[in-house]
């Protein structure tokens, strides 16, 4: 694994056209070429303003989870813990609003909520790798299952609604933006930045990297193995806080469905975007990529007839190994 | 449905009495969506009612995610609990039917809800919704309220026989009415899903009349979808199944959502009242119960609007 960073780096020195680097982006090329030959409403403001802001959901979990993957490890519990934030934000709020009114500090503690409920979400995951020692897998697979019992019963298995005139207040964070991009589409950028340059420029994204590749050794250079471990997991928590903050508007409502695999979405984005599912590499301009690609794929599949949409996961499922494909040519032969 | 409900319920009340004890085992699909999650919120209402009313009576309810843990949960209930009868809503028709028929050989009362299993006869007691009915309402009302010509599009639900059977309902009653159906997708009875189909059928047809979101659920992801696009009043949308806010907009007169078709979830608390009955040997209760799906239109939304139902 360590070589697969190395072999990156004198991919980038040469300045070459390293296949393993470009394939997600061909592939996402490609995928808009298609799109443009299929339909002419494809390029139109308002189906790419639609495609970026729905990928932003699963776009701001995704470059949590590359941090997660990076250091080794695996959550599984996004999605379930999605839901159950969202549910958890929609009772409180629809709560306040009876003591508060519908007003803006309403909002505010909503939101401070969601992001407290996903931080302490994702430190309870962290501590139960890193402390108790239990496979990330089999805590985070527990955890899916915990979250999304929660929210069905949160919901006594209905849906939960924000209040309608509350809604209306809070929709514009969905709906609404400055210079015709909406606020998922900006805030989905600001996290994908950041998170290239905590990734690129600082010693916590490094010691991610360390960390995947070989724990031991990083514990031998005097790395914080289970601290960072840990933050990474906090890290995605937060973010899945975010996202919620950005869900709730759109319609308002949670249910038992909300974030129905939503986990498996953004690992693949992660993994197509060239992140090493092993751990010891992370790209989270890559992720972007991989989100991007998935949303396309579900437009573009919506926006034609030429498949029987029974086939749809399959079209989807060929796809995301292609793009794997492209992209490993170069690995395999190291 | 609700006069009949008060019906049994009377009668249930009417013949309580020490009898020897029983058990019945309740297996349902888990709320994983608005209308399963009433289905569960009735089933456990019910049964905490029929426990007052028939002291001498046990239920054990199970809900199931899939087939497989249905299959396992039914035999536990026949080998740990020694049900005496079963009233069951079958995740899915083709892998249930064995487990099901060797419960009913054995000699225990079943009743089966909603979905139909694959062999006839096995049933004690059957118990459903009409799904081509559902699908046959909506396709009628657009056959006679859109003009010749009218271009639709059709969410469907999670691809399964119920699915199936209200499309067919629908495409058969719209058949030569002149309405072109631009697009028919999955929507798998998810808001979400609704909500991201219906913002690309908006980029992909200029021209849309009517929208048939064959659950209410895809109904609201849809009209998200079309109030976002700014293309209120350009179409109608109907759904189905009889949510509550649904029929509150139809009862307001909302242009949007003229009509809804009804689907009651509370169709289990029938079931399971219709087997307490039966189970106690106090009215003859075999055969079949369909219960038709009818058209809410603003005159009659009133009394299909349930102020405290989950759904």
């Amino acid at each position: 694994m360590t070589m697969a960073t190395t072999q990156n780096n004198t991919g980038r020195t040469r300045g070459g056209l390293n296949l393993q680097v470009i394939g997600p982006i061909v592939a996402l090329i490609a995928l808009v070429l298609i799109g443009m030959a299929l339909n002419s409403n494809f390029l139109s403001y308002a189906n790419i303003t639609n495609v970026l802001a729905r990928s932003a959901f699963i776009g701001i979990i995704a470059v949590g989870m590359t941090f997660v993957i990076t250091a080794g490890g695996l959550d599984l519990s996004v999605g379930s813990m999605a839901a159950f934030v969202a549910g958890l934000m929609i009772l409180v709020m629809n709560q306040l609003t009876t003591s508060l009114g519908v007003s803006l500090p309403v909002i505010l503690l909503g939101i401070a909520l969601a992001l407290v409920a996903g931080l302490v979400a994702g430190l309870i995951n962290g501590i139960l790798i890193t402390r108790v020692g239990i496979e990330a897998f089999i805590v985070t697979l527990g955890t899916m299952g915990i979250y999304r019992s929660l929210i069905t019963w949160l919901a006594d298995g209905g849906t939960l609604s924000l209040g309608f005139e509350m809604r209306e207040l809070y929709r514009p964070v969905y709906y609404g933006g400055i210079a015709g991009i909406s606020w998922p589409i900006i805030a989905f950028v600001v996290v994908a930045v950041l998170g290239e340059v905590v990734m690129r420029h600082t010693a916590f994204g490094r010691h991610c990297a360390a960390i995947g590749s070989n724990e031991k050794v990083a514990r031998y250079s005097s790395i914080p193995v289970a601290r960072v471990k840990l933050a990474t997991y906090v890290l995605l928590g937060l973010l899945v806080g975010f996202a919620v903050v950005m869900y709730v508007p759109r319609l308002g409502s949670a249910s038992a469905s909300t974030g129905l695999l939503w986990e498996l979405e953004a690992i693949a984005a992660v993994i197509i975007g060239g992140t090493l599912l092993k751990g010891g590499f992370g790209r989270v301009w890559g992720t972007v990529v991989g989100v991007l690609i998935l949303s396309l794929i579900g437009n573009l599949l919506n926006l034609t007839d030429f498949v029987s949409p029974y086939l749809n996961g399959a079209i989807q499922g060929a796809v995301i190994i292609l793009a794997v494909v492209l992209q490993r040519k170069g690995g395999t032969e190291r | 449905m609700t006069k009949i409900l008060i019906a049994t319920t009377a009668l249930v009340g009417a013949l309580a009495g020490p009898l020897s004890a029983e058990t019945i085992g309740v297996s349902i699909p888990a709320a994983t969506h608005g209308w399963a999650g009433a289905l569960n919120f009735h089933a456990e209402r019910t049964i905490a009612h029929l426990e007052e009313v028939y002291p001498d009576l046990d239920f054990v309810l199970a809900t199931t995610p899939d087939s497989a843990t249905q299959v396992s949960d039914l035999e536990d209930m026949v080998a740990t609990r020694g049900i005496d009868a079963l009233v069951v809503l079958p995740f899915e028709s083709e892998p249930l039917t064995g487990p099901i028929q060797r419960i009913a050989e054995s000699g225990t009362w079943v009743t089966v809800v909603d979905r139909g299993l694959s062999v006839e006869g096995i049933e004690t007691l059957y118990v459903a919704g009409d799904n081509d009915s559902f699908g046959r309402t909506a396709g009628q009302y657009f056959a006679d309220t859109l003009d010749d010509g009218a271009k639709v599009v059709v969410m469907r639900g999670i691809p399964s026989t119920v699915d199936n059977e209200r499309v067919a309902g629908f495409e058969e009653a719209i058949d030569g009415s002149g309405i072109e159906v631009l697009a028919m997708d999955h929507g798998n009875w998810n808001r979400d899903t609704a909500f991201t189909l219906m913002q690309d059928w908006l980029s992909r047809f200029p021209q849309i009349d009517a929208v048939w979101a064959a659950d209410d659920d895809m109904a609201v992801g849809a009209l998200a979808a079309i109030e976002q696009a700014g293309r209120t009043g350009e179409m109608i949308v109907v759904g189905g199944a009889g949510m509550k806010e649904m029929v509150d907009r139809i009862r307001n007169g909302d242009a949007t959502v003229p009509v809804n078709v009804t689907y009651p979830p509370s169709m289990i608390s029938t079931a399971i009242e219709m087997t307490a009955v039966g189970v106690t040997g106090a009215a003859p209760m075999s055969g079949e119960f369909i219960i038709a799906s009818e058209l809410i239109t603003p005159e009659n939304a009133a009394d299909y609007y349930f102020e405290d139902s989950p759904y």
